[in-house]
Parts: structure tokens; C-alpha cells; sequence
């Protein structure tokens, strides 16, 4: 297919080949078309909201790499809402997605981390000039319409377009939740699980695939590095190409 | 001044899919070989199953030539340069992108050799485009049939025949030209959704068939058969069940003694001596220079690389870069227009979590001259293919049809419902060569040695805009019979971009006036300089590239074995 930068790929929304780029394409240009006709109710979002505190109270702290703890709590607020923890389930605060994130941008993520500075700083900004309150401490339901002016490009006193900021941080953040667990997201699986994939395999056998079809192949849990055979040194060598595309 | 190494017979710039075939016959033929790589070897270990390295982040490749030279873009000489990207889709290493690719391996159809005496003889020569350089090879189909077979042999692929010696079978692709014998093995298994999607196309009166794939639908050449794990779209094989060249062709010419695997070797120009003739390339090793002579040059490399080296390789004989007297290099370029997908939504999962891009049903009704065009404004067609490729970051950034927002609950909701339940069909068009699209160099962006890239002036015009409304439909068609509850469409047209499937630049022919080489990939006013790969293609029909450029390469290099003392004397 024709090599693009994700943000071409955003802008123009041009198709691809493999089911990933053109779902990609079609989802970045009609995201901010579809803006939330139907938000969840406000009190569904305050119990997503004391689920994810009682997580993050008893998740063991860890050094950040990259990120301020300000920086980090308003980035874990931010993923909070973007795949809330809900009646689905856990959601990218459990799989710490912000923890993907930091320590992302202290390797393959790191042209980029100018870009989380600055848009947090100007994200918390804005709620705070818009919403009279800080980011981490409006309501959820509020927090989601600061993250719509984002996501459309309202949102005031950004770098450019808050809507790339947007983008940026929802990329990422799936990265972050259905990526390999050895990257330090998707903990316990939980993105994997939430879409039903099975987990990576070595040799997907002819009665593998029917027991699939057949809603029965339960998941392995595995990352790729726990199959011992595969050298783990060249996974952080490489810049990121934002997006999935044809080989 | 640069090391000077001892004499060889062949220098093969570049050990991918073209040139790691070339070497082989060379070898066997008892000729010297040097092979050039920029990159280095890699093995089993480094292709392990993780989408994030492999397709959000690049490859595992320890040199990063190509991704030093990605070339600038814009639609057309007015417009300005579109931000360069950061990764280039082709990896340095040896083996090349046939490491990575998806392995699907066709021929190209009897009509996209006379795509201009066929479509004058049939539809009259008012059909070609207006401003298309389109023009028939300098052979048929029949010419390059023995190069297929030998190189689906030698590297093993797997697939259905549809038509032996003119004798159809139903089960493969009716359309196809005669074959002399079936695949080497048998096609690659189908999921349950791709025979549902067979039964559809059937219904529908298509005629559905497994597509061919350079992947071991069972063990060959003592190599494993595919493990179908799900990461073979931009990954490498871990049971060398792929048939790139490092593990087929690459191996077998070493074991000749007569293969030397230069990695690491990143050249830069190629010398010409006091007579104009080719005498050598100029590489670089960590900053160290050396220069190998040889008596024969191979320009292996992606077009880009390609059509840069032989810009950049200016000399008193060819002031204008190598090959270039009569300005052609650059010109003729397309790249495949493969955009313009069509994306489907289904009532139930599709369990294509694992599988390969390979792995599938293809429909060619509506692929090149295979229907009438006599009530249609256009030419050509597109092949549709229908496939199992899922991975985790991918699904979840599948389209939500309209149905959710982009996050959030409600999204949460979606995906978790919808993530296997997508399919995304390729459709690979017919793309033909304009006066206006071309390559040169770029005249600001430079690479980490201070040499230009390449600049890429190129767009989709109104032939291939109209192929792909077209094609698109009846993919929706054939999803619809299938029961997709919701379709969306990819943009068609616009600018060219940089492709995985780039062509043209050096193009062949019989004219040395209007084309860099000759009907046997030898530069008209360089001969003892070849060019191997889609550079020197002049249509791309509606089917992937590689075995096609792997046929070329072969019969470039048996063509050079045979004709040795008069290709090699021509220095003296």
C-alpha cells in the first residue's frame, strides 16, 4: 500500500490494504463525526470511577520513566475515560496504558514526548479555563466532554490541533491496552481478553482454528517473550510507524 | 580513496527478492558472484510474534539504510512535498522484503504484456488513457511461462492451478494462462468465513479460488509447513515456512562456492570506467570505503533504490547519472493502486485471530481484461482478494461503521462485541504509467551521507479512479451476498504516495531512445549493467509483483550466463 505517516493516514483518512489500515483510516476520519450520541450515563461513569481508584490504590507504584506524577495522573485520567472501566469490564487504567505510555516515550515513543508535555500541560489547562476545575478533578462525565473539544479540535491553548494531541494519545492508548504485555500494558491480559483474543501462538493447528470457530479455544495468556525462543534484544530498536500497514 | 577489493565476475547490488534469485542461476552457471547488502542476516530468533514491533513499529532490522532514504512525495509538480514519512516499508537485510512480505505469489495475466495492441484490437486505440506512456512488452506472456514455473519451483509455492496446458480446472482461477504443471503444493487451508465467502462468490456466479503463496502449505525443501500463527503481515517466518530468499535461493547459490554474502554494504555509486563502461560499485562499511570491481553490475534494490543509484551516479560518460543519456530513468513510474479497499461488518465472528494474508479466497471476473469493457469507460480491472489477517492493536482500531464513537463506553461496548467480526477485502488494481508521474531526486532532503533522495511526483488519474468505483462495488456485492450487515468504502484516487508495490523508473524495451534496458534487463547504453525488480516493468496488471520480478531476475541472469564472454568482454 501507499506508505503514509498516521497522520496523513488521519488526515485524509486514505484506505489500505490490510483490514487494520483501512479500519484505521475509516475510524480516524469519521471519529469526530460520530461524537457520542450516547455518552454513558453519568452514574455508570461514577462507578467506572471508583473502580479504577480502588485499582490504582492498590497497584504497586513503580519509578516513572518519562512523566512527571502530575503528567501521569492526568494521562491515567485521560485513558480512564478513553476505555473507561465499565460493566465490560476492566478497562486501560488496569492494563496500564499510562504506564505503556511513560515508559514508551523513554524509547520507540520518544520524538513524541515534547507532544505528551505540552498537551497535558495545555489539556489541564483547558478544563481548568473551560470547566473551572483541573482535569483529574472534574466529574467523568465532564472530563469526557473536555475530551470531545479535544477531539474535535475546540479545545483552546493547544499546539497546534488539540485534535492531533487527541489522536496521538488514542493510538497509544490502544497500544497500550492490546499491545504485548512485555511492553508493560495489556496487564493480566485484560486488553486481550476484553476483545476475545485468544493469544499469540506459535502453531495454530487445523483443530486449534475449528475449536475457534466453535467459540471453544480458550486464551493462553501469553506474550510473545514467553515463548523462549525469541530474541528480545531488537524489541525496542525500532521508531515507531504509527500504524499497522501492508508488508 | 576506497579499499579496492579483488575482481569478481557479477556484483549484485541488493539481496532480496530479485537479486537473491539472480545469484542462484549465475552460481550454478559457474560465474563469480559478489552479493551486496545493506543490511544483515537474520535468523528464526529475531522474528518473534509481537504486532507492536512488527507492524506498529517497524522490523527487527539492525540497519536502517532504507528508512535513511525514504523518498519525499507530492500528487503533482504544482503541489508541495507532503511530510515525509518515518519508516520505509522495505527492510535491509538478507532476504530483503521477501523476509516480511505477504508471500502472495501470481503471474501476471497474458493481457498486461499487450495492454495496448489488445485493447486497440479489442475495443479500438481510443480506450488508452489520455496521457498514459502505456505500452506493450517486448514479449508475451509465453516468453516469461518457463521463468514462473522455475522460480515457483526453486522457491516453493503453494496454490490451486486453474488452467494446465489449456485444460480449466474449477478449482483453481479459470482465468489464468496456461501453466505447463500445477504448484509445486498444494494451496494454504481456508478458514471456515473464507469458504463462507466462496460459497457467496459462487452464488453470485464468480468463480472463487485459494491464491497462490510463496508459504509451505506442507513441508518442501525440507522446510516446515505454516504454522498459521497470525503474524506473518510484516513479520518473519519462525519455522522458515516462508519462502523468502534468504531460506530458498540465497543458501543454495552459496552452497555453490560461488555466492559471496557481503552484508552491510551500503552502496553508493556505481564507477564507470574511460570507455563508459560499468567497472565496479562503490560501497560504504562503517564509514570504510571500498570499491568492487566486477565485470558485470546487478542493480538489484527496490525501485527507489534503483533509480536513485543510478541518478546518483554521475560520471563524465553519463553526466545526467547512470544509464540516463536519453533521460529516461525516472520516468514511467506508478505504483499499484491498491487503496481503496472495502471494509464489511458481519453478524458473527470471523475467528481470523490467526491465519496469514495469503491464506484466502481470490475472485479474478473482474481482474484486467477478464470481462468486456465494451460498455465501460475504462481499462483493466482489479483482482479481489478476501483473507485471514487479525491482530490485537489492529482490531481494536477496526471501524466502527458508523455504529459507536471512537471511545468510551459505548466503544468499549463495540469492540468487545465487534473486534472479530470485521473483513477488510484487497483489491489490487491494473495501474498504468502517465507522462506526468515520475521520480527524480529531491532537491532539498538529503540522506545521513549527504546524497539526495528520491522525490516521488505522482497521482491516480481518471482510468484507475474509475477501476476502483468499479471493483469496489462488486466487492460490496460479494460481501452482501455474504450477509456483512454494513460496508464502508476507502477513498479512490489521489496522490501515489511512496508503495510497497512501486514500478517503473528504468523501464525495458527495444528503443534505446525511450527505454533504460533491453528486453533482458541490460542497460541500453551501459551493457554490462542489469537492472532487476519492478523498475523495469512497465504495467502491473491486477496481481501482486514479487514472482513476476523473480521471473524477470531469473531469465535476466540465465541470459547473462549463457551470453557471458559477450556481455563480459565488452569492457576490453
Amino acid at each position: 500500500m501507499t506508505f503514509i505517516s498516521r497522520r496523513d493516514l488521519l488526515k485524509s483518512a486514505v484506505g489500505a490494504v490490510a483490514a487494520v489500515p483501512v479500519a484505521r483510516a475509516f475510524e480516524a476520519s469519521d471519529g469526530a463525526a460520530i461524537v457520542s450520541p450516547e455518552r454513558s450515563a453519568e452514574s455508570l461513569a461514577l462507578r467506572d470511577e471508583s473502580m479504577a481508584r480502588a485499582f490504582q490504590a492498590s497497584g504497586t507504584p513503580e519509578a516513572l520513566e518519562s512523566l512527571s506524577a502530575h503528567e501521569m495522573d492526568v494521562l491515567d485520567a485521560i485513558v480512564g475515560r478513553l476505555i473507561p472501566t465499565d460493566a465490560n469490564g476492566p478497562g486501560a487504567v488496569e492494563a496500564g496504558a499510562a504506564r505503556y505510555i511513560d515508559r514508551a516515550l523513554a524509547g520507540a515513543l520518544s520524538p513524541t514526548r515534547e507532544a505528551y508535555r505540552s498537551g497535558l500541560a495545555a489539556l489541564d489547562r483547558y478544563a481548568q479555563s473551560s470547566r473551572g476545575k483541573t482535569f483529574k478533578e472534574l466529574s467523568p462525565t465532564d472530563q469526557d466532554s473536555v475530551l470531545i473539544d479535544v477531539e474535535t479540535g475546540a479545545a483552546t491553548g493547544f499546539t497546534g490541533s488539540s485534535a492531533a494531541f487527541f489522536a496521538m494519545v488514542l493510538n497509544h492508548t490502544h497500544q497500550g491496552t492490546f499491545g504485548d504485555p512485555y511492553y508493560g500494558g495489556n496487564r493480566d491480559f485484560v486488553g486481550w481478553d476484553l476483545i476475545g483474543y485468544p493469544g499469540v501462538r506459535t502453531m495454530v493447528s487445523p483443530t486449534d482454528q475449528k475449536t475457534l470457530e466453535a467459540h471453544q479455544l480458550k486464551s493462553n495468556h501469553k506474550s510473545a517473550y514467553d515463548y523462549g525462543s525469541f530474541t528480545k534484544s531488537s524489541a525496542r530498536l525500532s521508531a515507531d510507524a504509527g500504524g499497522d500497514r501492508q508488508a | 580513496m576506497a579499499n579496492r577489493l579483488k575482481d569478481t565476475d557479477v556484483v549484485i547490488v541488493g539481496l532480496g527478492a530479485a537479486g537473491g534469485v539472480a545469484a542462484l542461476p549465475l552460481a550454478q552457471a559457474g560465474i563469480e558472484v559478489v552479493g551486496l547488502e545493506a543490511g544483515t542476516w537474520l535468523t528464526r530468533k529475531d522474528f518473534a510474534p509481537d504486532e507492536l514491533r512488527n507492524n506498529v513499529r517497524g522490523w527487527p532490522q539492525s540497519v536502517q539504510k532504507a528508512n535513511q532514504e525514504i523518498p519525499t512525495s507530492r500528487p503533482n509538480a504544482s503541489s508541495p512535498t507532503a511530510p515525509r514519512g518515518t519508516v520505509h516499508p522495505m527492510q535491509n537485510s538478507v532476504g530483503g522484503t521477501t523476509l516480511h512480505y505477504w508471500g502472495q505469489s501470481w503471474r501476471l495475466n497474458p493481457w498486461d504484456f499487450k495492454v495496448v495492441s489488445e485493447t486497440t484490437r479489442r475495443y479500438g486505440a481510443s480506450r488508452i488513457p489520455k496521457g498514459s506512456t502505456v505500452e506493450d512488452w517486448p514479449f508475451d506472456y509465453d516468453e516469461l511461462e518457463a521463468y514462473y514455473d522455475k522460480v515457483e519451483y526453486e522457491v516453493g509455492v503453494s496454490g490451486q492451478a486453474g488452467n494446465v496446458d489449456g485444460r480449466i480446472d474449477p478449482r483453481g482461477n479459470p482465468f489464468e494462462a496456461p501453466r505447463r504443471r500445477g504448484y509445486p503444493m498444494p494451496p494454504l487451508r481456508w478458514t471456515e468465513f473464507i469458504e463462507k465467502m466462496a460459497g457467496s462468490a459462487k452464488s453470485l456466479g464468480f468463480h472463487p479460488f485459494p491464491g497462490p503463496a510463496a508459504v509451505n502449505s506442507r513441508s518442501y525443501q525440507n522446510r516446515s509447513p505454516c504454522m498459521y500463527h497470525g503474524f506473518c503481515n510484516r513479520g518473519g517466518c519462525h519455522v522458515d515456512a516462508k519462502n523468502s530468499t534468504m531460506v530458498t535461493t540465497i543458501p543454495r547459490a552459496q552452497a555453490t562456492g560461488r555466492l559471496k554474502v557481503v552484508t552491510r554494504a551500503h552502496v553508493t555509486t556505481i564507477e564507470v570506467d574511460a570507455n563508459g563502461q560499468v567497472a565496479g560499485v562503490n560501497y560504504l562499511t562503517d564509514g570504510v570505503e571500498y570499491f568492487q570491481p566486477a565485470k558485470v553490475v546487478l542493480v538489484a534494490g527496490y525501485t527507489y533504490e534503483n533509480v536513485r543509484l543510478l541518478l546518483l551516479s554521475k560520471s563524465k560518460a553519463f553526466p545526467n547519472g547512470l544509464s540516463n543519456n536519453h533521460g529516461q530513468v525516472g520516468r514511467h513510474y506508478f505504483s499499484h493502486n491498491m487503496l481503496a479497499g472495502v471494509s464489511a461488518l458481519f453478524r458473527s465472528n470471523t475467528s481470523s485471530w490467526y491465519g496469514l494474508p495469503a491464506q484466502g479466497v481470490a475472485v479474478d471476473d473482474w481482474a484486467d481484461d477478464n470481462f468486456d469493457h465494451s460498455g465501460l469507460d475504462f481499462i483493466g480491472g482489479g483482482n479481489l482478494w478476501v483473507y485471514s489477517d487479525r491482530r490485537p492493536i489492529g482490531a481494536a482500531g477496526m471501524s466502527t461503521f458508523g455504529r459507536a464513537p471512537a471511545w468510551g463506553s459505548a466503544w468499549k461496548a463495540f469492540i468487545k462485541e465487534n473486534a472479530d467480526r470485521s473483513n477488510t477485502a484487497y483489491i489490487q488494481k491494473t495501474t498504468l504509467p502517465y507522462e506526468d508521474n515520475y521520480i527524480d531526486l529531491d532537491p532539498v532532503v538529503k540522506d545521513p551521507l549527504g546524497f539526495p533522495v528520491c522525490r516521488v511526483t505522482a497521482e491516480f488519474k481518471e482510468n484507475e479512479r474509475r477501476v476502483s468505483l468499479f471493483t469496489q462495488g462488486k466487492m460490496e456485492q460479494w460481501y452482501r451476498e455474504a450477509g456483512a450487515v454494513a460496508i464502508q468504502r476507502a477513498p479512490v484516487g489521489g496522490a501515489m504516495g511512496i508503495s510497497t508495490h512501486a514500478y517503473g523508473g528504468t523501464r525495458m524495451g527495444d528503443n534505446p531512445a525511450t527505454h533504460v534496458v533491453d528486453r533482458w534487463g541490460l542497460s541500453h547504453e551501459a551493457p554490462n549493467l542489469g537492472v532487476l525488480g519492478a523498475s523495469t516493468m512497465g504495467t502491473s496488471g491486477a496481481h501482486n509483483p514479487t514472482l513476476t520480478v523473480q521471473a524477470l531476475a531469473w531469465r535476466t541472469a540465465e541470459h547473462l550466463a549463457k551470453n557471458w564472454n559477450r556481455i563480459s568482454n565488452r569492457r576490453s
